[in-house]
């Protein structure tokens, strides 16, 4: 043991060491969240992108499916259901591989989808797993971006080849089909066409895996156009496991091509299927190849094969079936005679990434689409959504001053909707209202009254909702004579604003102001864009295939602010790099952007937020990934944008920004929305740590503190609505805190809650469900150590000392929470034949001062805390009082017939006891607790304890101060307790209890 | 109702999770892959990890006198605190009693052979499955721990690299204990622990549930409290739930080592009488 006692101390001495370290210039907190952690409410009932299927290939039940903004999913039950298992790494995932020849161990993902929308993220490299995915490693292709596929040779798990795509917005030499010999350790680049030209697709051939087929791709994204095709896109063969590769493109369109898919049948290799994006729109489409891609012959250009090639691209073929084949696309659509004729799949949400067959019965297949998975059981006629995906999109959150506060926010694909922050059994599916249409973006309520605002894209539609006398409108600014057209960005900015009530802004390349909500609208300022041409094109957009869905708008207003202190202060950002601001309410703008230095020109303002502490100061983030730049930046002003300070000097903080919160309360304390999670700074940002407490490493495009409750609502691009609850131990986190060995948090006040409804459980079986937040009294404190040696308790005391409840003492490192209902433990119950239901009411305290007593070892400490009724019930002091009293009257009589129960069982059973007196006690008996049936429809009539039991509960278990109903019912028990207790008295005397060792009353009720 | 099935989770997974601070294996780790994840500062070979543990908890001498524990613990739900008892032999067998007003409810009891609980309707005894009768015959070495002499009982360990938990810099070690056949289907039976990188005491347990409706999900199990009992340290405290969930903390007012137990109360009631 002394060497124990030795490691104990050293570990201690090290500890030491380390607090020092922790200056004010570098808290670093990764280790100190301990029990603050994220909750998810999804939603999940309009799921999310999704970008690749993966079966296991002899285990029909286990599925993988990559979100493109939400993770890997491992379902064990065909699809039924669905767990997230990859939630530390980067959460856009571009492929899944199960190692077939060691499919239950061996997986692979590749991170950064591969769809590429104006919306997408990046990955950051190829994982693997051993062990089916509990634990991951990250095995090179760190700027890889995106990883289309993987394949495993099906003959040996050391073989694998890899298609990178590559980055969407700037040149990469990281890109083309790779190979590794040894599993994964080292890799050698088989095929590569130039630095704009990535692999988009990639089969082998199931019997012979030295022959590869690889799709390259020519394509590059803007923040203003996109362009699909080239000269350099085409299709390759090699058959000597990619040392010799060769076009094979014989009955292809002549010109450039674009995105090309490819596909092999696995009952017959030489048949091969491809998909065109060419030139003319009449060679675009299907072909087909029965020789090994030798020749080729066009077979289909219906819409569903040809619409948005770089949106969808995959082609399935049925295992079983090389005439069998599914194409996505807006809807999907499925061949059954080798591609010449094509129908619809059945009805589901529309955009189908992917899609893939069971391994043993071909009529069940699986989508991917913009709305999650979909599962069919008759060959795609008809498709069910998989209920538990909460891989949500969130563009933009607001949230309310409601109780519980609702959350606002608008989806990529799937409108706009609000949902509470609580709700009785959680949040479900059906708590959630839909609120617009097409794609959503801001959700705002009203500050004061029920009404909200929302749009879809391009603010082709902004919204007013009535929700109250369900009354619709819109409410976009039109053109106005003289001014030429507006340039709304595809994620149009709106704001409220506190200030005034009825007021909204907008932003095209001018900001729009309504003072009416929306009826008038007033332009208060000039083009506030660079206004340049080149960036206005969109109607080019597209390359080989127009697109212009209004996603590359260039050249707008990205984010709008006006200060809470002082309202002639706006701040305007936009997407093509100007910050202006205003202090006269938009008579005069200035462009500050200048005054900012280590930001590239033009990079996008992603957010600006006006400081709720001071008018002259603001932050602003900046995101440069559209052109190819993934650094953070943020960066504070406190003198109206004269000068600026970089609040990320160093490289905490891991992929770009999209934006940032101000705590408040402590103007210290920040929250960063980074493409990679969600990262605090308790030091105004000297040093940011990543919270990581079931907070997965997605996406975090808005952030809202909720002021009442002090939660940090989140909105993230694949994960849902997460929230972190009541943030603010953080602001006490300081390095003289993170040195003290045990530290209460502040906490003056307790509300114990009366509201409670009914849950339900019908249908959620598989359905995601939100957790709701704790209504319990939360006891936070920071502990320097993780509690590892030695007895640890936690009691809730009176003031006098007295024990009142016992709880587990929360010991991880840095905050911990311990959760009181407020109750003392349930009344001891007299022991009858069947449990008394109503006996498991634990009662609560009543109002008043209490305190939390932590003993560590030998040191004691101590926290006093109030507890305070809830007003929203109505009751006065008095009402409370009774209920109390009349609560604990019950309970006291309860475990006295416990203890009379008790005694006379000793008495029955002593041999001593004469047998006359013990049938009167068994008839006594069979009046007080139930002797005979079961706890279910056996059971037997109710006893005194019963009816004792069920009126404590009653009462204990309401709201109300009890009525006079249950009053009258109280004076009843208490006569029959009370005739009881003199018959027990007299039959008592007939025996010589000195002689029967009866336990004391107290001894009873404690032992 | 619901209560009745949350604490026959809780005693039944407990069962299971004590069984968990257990045995070790040999080397095996991958070296690329640690190597090149995190930076660890001492390598570490997954049998000193283990021989560390056993050292620093009172020795593999005292370890391999152990032949049984009796626990108690008060276990606090939603105010409503339950008493409850476990006992483990070395053998096998095994038992959770639970005292619901006065009553004692035995659940999760292992003779060796039959595994039965007490339906808390009826209050009669029930046999379990055999795929759960099967699982835990699978894990009789477990006690008193799986780590003890882990190579004679056919169970593998690797190191998989370090990880912070509860803001702990730990090793991970993977155990590889003998499968179980699940729906008639042999499974990996798999648990990750986490040791403390200072005193070598394991902090957390993971384990894939892999029957029932938390099927694929993990369960997770958390230590603390390691004090001395009989020469050997437990945890004393330990915190259970499933991954990413908030759980629910057992902690032992006693721990007796090698109580003696009357066989018999192990023994499937083969009058199926009511308990009173």
């Amino acid at each position: 043991m002394n060497k124990l006692i030795l490691l104990i101390i050293s570990s201690f001495l090290c500890f030491q060491i380390n607090v020092k370290a922790q200056s004010s210039q570098n808290i670093k907190l990764e280790n100190y969240f301990g029990d603050l952690r994220a909750r998810h409410i999804g939603p999940a009932v309009m799921s999310g992108r999704i970008n690749d299927l993966e079966i296991h290939p002899s285990n029909s039940k286990i599925i993988y499916a990559g979100a493109a903004g939400g993770g890997v999913w491992k379902s064990n039950d065909a699809g039924t259901t669905f767990n997230p298992i990859f939630d530390k790494y980067c959460q856009s995932i571009g492929a899944i591989e199960v190692d077939p020849n060691d499919p239950d161990n061996t997986v692979y993902v590749g991170t950064g989808e591969t769809w590429p929308r104006n919306s997408v993220t990046v990955g950051d490299g190829l994982y693997k797993s051993i062990d089916g995915g509990n634990s991951w490693n990250k095995i090179g292709f760190e700027n890889s971006e995106r990883i289309a596929n993987i394949i495993v040779n099906p003959k040996n798990s050391d073989e694998i080849i890899v298609g990178v795509l590559g980055a969407l917005w700037s040149d990469s030499k990281e890109r083309g089909v790779y190979k590794s010999d040894d599993g994964g350790i080292s890799w050698n680049k088989i095929l590569y066409v130039n630095e704009s030209t990535g692999c988009a697709d990639l089969v082998i051939d199931p019997k012979n895996p030295n022959i590869i087929y690889a799709s390259m791709w020519e394509f590059r994204r803007t923040g203003w156009s996109f362009n699909s095709g080239g000269e350099n896109s085409a299709l390759y063969k090699s058959e000597d496991g990619g040392k010799n590769w060769k076009k094979i493109h014989n009955g292809f369109p002549e010109g450039k091509l674009g995105r090309l898919a490819i596909a092999v049948a696995n009952s017959n290799p030489e048949v091969l299927y491809t998909v065109i994006e060419a030139e003319k729109d009449e060679q675009k489409g299907l072909y087909k190849s029965i020789d090994g891609g030798d020749t080729w012959k066009q077979m289909n250009n219906d819409f569903g094969i040809t619409v948005r090639p770089f949106y969808f691209s995959r082609i399935s073929v049925d295992p079983k079936d090389e005439n069998v084949i599914v194409k996505g696309g807006l809807n999907g659509s499925i061949s059954r005679d080798g591609g010449e004729t094509f129908k619809d799949l059945g009805n589901m949400h529309s955009d189908i990434h992917d899609i893939i067959f069971d391994i043993n019965n071909s009529d069940i297949i699986y989508t991917g689409t913009d709305g999650g998975v979909y599962r069919s059981w008759n060959g795609g006629n008809t498709m069910e959504i998989v209920e538990n995906l909460p891989l949500s999109q969130f563009y933009h959150i607001s949230v309310d001053n409601e109780t519980p506060y609702n959350v606002y926010g608008g989806l990529q694909d799937n409108g706009s909707w609000y949902g509470p922050s609580a709700a009785p059994g959680g949040i479900k599916a059906k708590h959630w209202n839909t609120v617009g249409q097409g794609d959503g973006f801001r959700v705002l309520r009203h500050p004061t009254r029920n009404i909200i605002y929302s749009e879809m894209q391009g603010a082709e539609s902004v919204w007013r909702y009535d929700v109250d006398n369900k009354l619709v409108k819109t409410i976009q600014p039109l053109q106005e004579s003289g001014l030429p057209d507006f340039r709304f960005n595809w994620n149009t900015p709106i704001t409220v604003t506190n200030n005034q009530s009825n007021r909204i802004y907008i932003g095209s390349q001018f900001l729009h102001k309504s003072e009416d909500m929306g009826d008038t609208w007033e332009i208060i300022s000039p083009d506030l864009t660079t206004n340049d041409p080149k960036k206005q094109k969109q109607e080019d957009s597209g390359g080989l295939s127009v697109d212009n869905s209004g996603a590359e708008n260039h050249t707008t207003i990205f984010t709008i602010a006006e200060s809470s202190i002082d309202e002639n202060i706006i701040w305007v950002g936009t997407d093509d790099g100007n910050v202006q601001v205003t202090n006269n309410g938009g008579k005069s703008w200035t462009n500050i952007i200048s005054n900012i230095s280590g930001v590239p020109t033009n990079t996008w303002v992603y957010h600006i937020e006006a400081s709720s502490h001071d008018p002259n100061t603001a932050y602003v983030v900046f995101d440069g990934h559209t052109s190819g730049d993934m650094k953070a930046y943020a960066y504070k002003t406190t003198d109206l944008g004269k000068t600026w300070t970089n609040i990320i000097p160093n490289s905490d903080v891991n992929g770009f920004v999209r934006n940032i919160q101000e705590d408040y309360v402590d103007p210290d304390l920040l929250f960063l929305g980074s493409e990679l999670g969600l990262y605090v700074t308790v030091n105004g940002g000297k040093s940011w740590s990543k919270f990581i407490n079931n907070m997965p490493s997605v996406a975090v495009h808005f952030i809202e503190l909720q002021k009442q409750t002090n939660d940090l609502v989140m909105g993230t691009h694949g994960r849902g609505v997460i929230i972190i609850d009541d943030i603010s131990p953080l602001r006490e986190i300081n390095s003289n805190v993170l040195s003290k060995k045990l530290h209460f948090f502040k906490s003056d006040e307790y509300k114990m809650k009366d509201q409670s409804g009914f849950s339900g459980f019908f249908g959620l079986e598989t359905q995601f469900v939100g957790e709701n937040p704790s209504t319990a009294c939360d006891i936070k404190y920071f502990l320097s150590k993780r509690h590892i040696f030695g007895k640890m308790t936690f009691e809730i005391q009176d003031l006098d000392g007295n024990v009142i409840s016992k709880l587990g003492a929360g010991k991880s490192k840095g905050i911990n929470i311990v959760k009181w209902n407020y109750t003392i433990k349930q009344p001891k119950i007299a022991k009858g034949k069947t449990f008394s239901f109503g006996g498991f009411t634990s009662p609560r305290v009543a109002a008043g001062r209490y305190k939390a007593v932590i003993k560590k070892g030998k040191d004691v400490f101590e926290n006093e805390f109030n507890v305070i009724y809830d007003d929203a019930s109505g009751l006065s002091s008095e009402d409370r009082n009774l209920q109390h009293q009349t609560i604990m009257k019950l309970y006291n009589m309860t475990q006295e017939l416990a203890y009379l129960v008790y005694q006379l069982d000793v008495i029955l059973l002593d041999e001593n006891t004469d047998s006359k007196t013990k049938s009167k006690l068994n008839e006594l008996k069979e009046t007080l607790v139930i002797t005979t049936g079961d706890n279910y429809v056996g059971a037997a009539k109710r006893q005194l304890r019963e009816k004792m039991a069920d009126l404590y509960s009653k009462i204990a278990s309401g709201y109300d101060r009890p009525s006079h109903t249950e009053l009258e019912n109280l004076y009843l028990v208490k006569d029959m307790f009370k005739t009881a207790f003199k018959t027990f008295d007299k039959l008592k005397k007939k025996v010589k209890v000195e002689d029967l060792n009866l336990k004391s009353y107290e001894d009873f009720i404690s032992g | 109702m619901k209560i009745y099935l949350l604490i026959l989770t809780i005693s039944f997974s407990f069962i299971k999770g004590f069984s968990n601070p257990k045995t070790i294996n040999e080397v095996e780790t991958n070296k690329v892959f640690v190597s090149k994840e995190r930076a660890i500062t001492q390598v570490q070979s997954v049998d000193e990890i283990i021989n560390n543990y056993f050292e620093n908890t009172g020795g593999l001498e005292n370890w391999e006198k152990i032949e049984g524990f009796k626990m108690s613990a008060k276990i606090n739900q939603q105010g409503m605190e339950i008493p409850i008892e476990i006992t483990q032999l070395l053998g096998g067998k095994m038992m959770t009693k639970i005292n619901f007003q006065g009553k004692e409810i035995k659940q999760g009891v292992f003779d060796g052979e039959v595994l039965w609980s007490v339906n808390f309707m009826s209050q009669k005894a029930e046999k379990k499955d055999k795929e759960a009768t099967d699982m835990v015959k699978n894990e009789i070495g477990d006690f008193p721990s799986p780590f003890l002499n882990y190579k004679e009982k056919g169970y593998k360990v690797e190191l998989m690299g370090n990880e912070s938990v509860d803001g702990v810099e730990t090793y991970k070690v993977k155990l590889i204990k003998k499968p179980n056949i699940i729906e008639g289907k042999e499974v990996q039976n798999i648990a990750y622990y986490f040791f403390d990188s200072e005193n070598f005491v394991p902090l957390q347990v993971h384990q894939e549930i892999v029957i029932g409706p938390g099927k694929g999900m993990v369960s997770e199990i958390k230590f603390s409290d390691y004090d001395e009992v009989g020469g050997i340290y437990f945890p004393f405290s330990m915190i259970q739930g499933v991954k990413g969930q908030p759980g629910q903390q057992i902690s032992f007012d006693n721990i007796e080592i090698n109580p003696v137990i009357d066989d018999s109360e192990f023994s499937f009631p083969e009058e199926n009488q009511n308990e009173n």
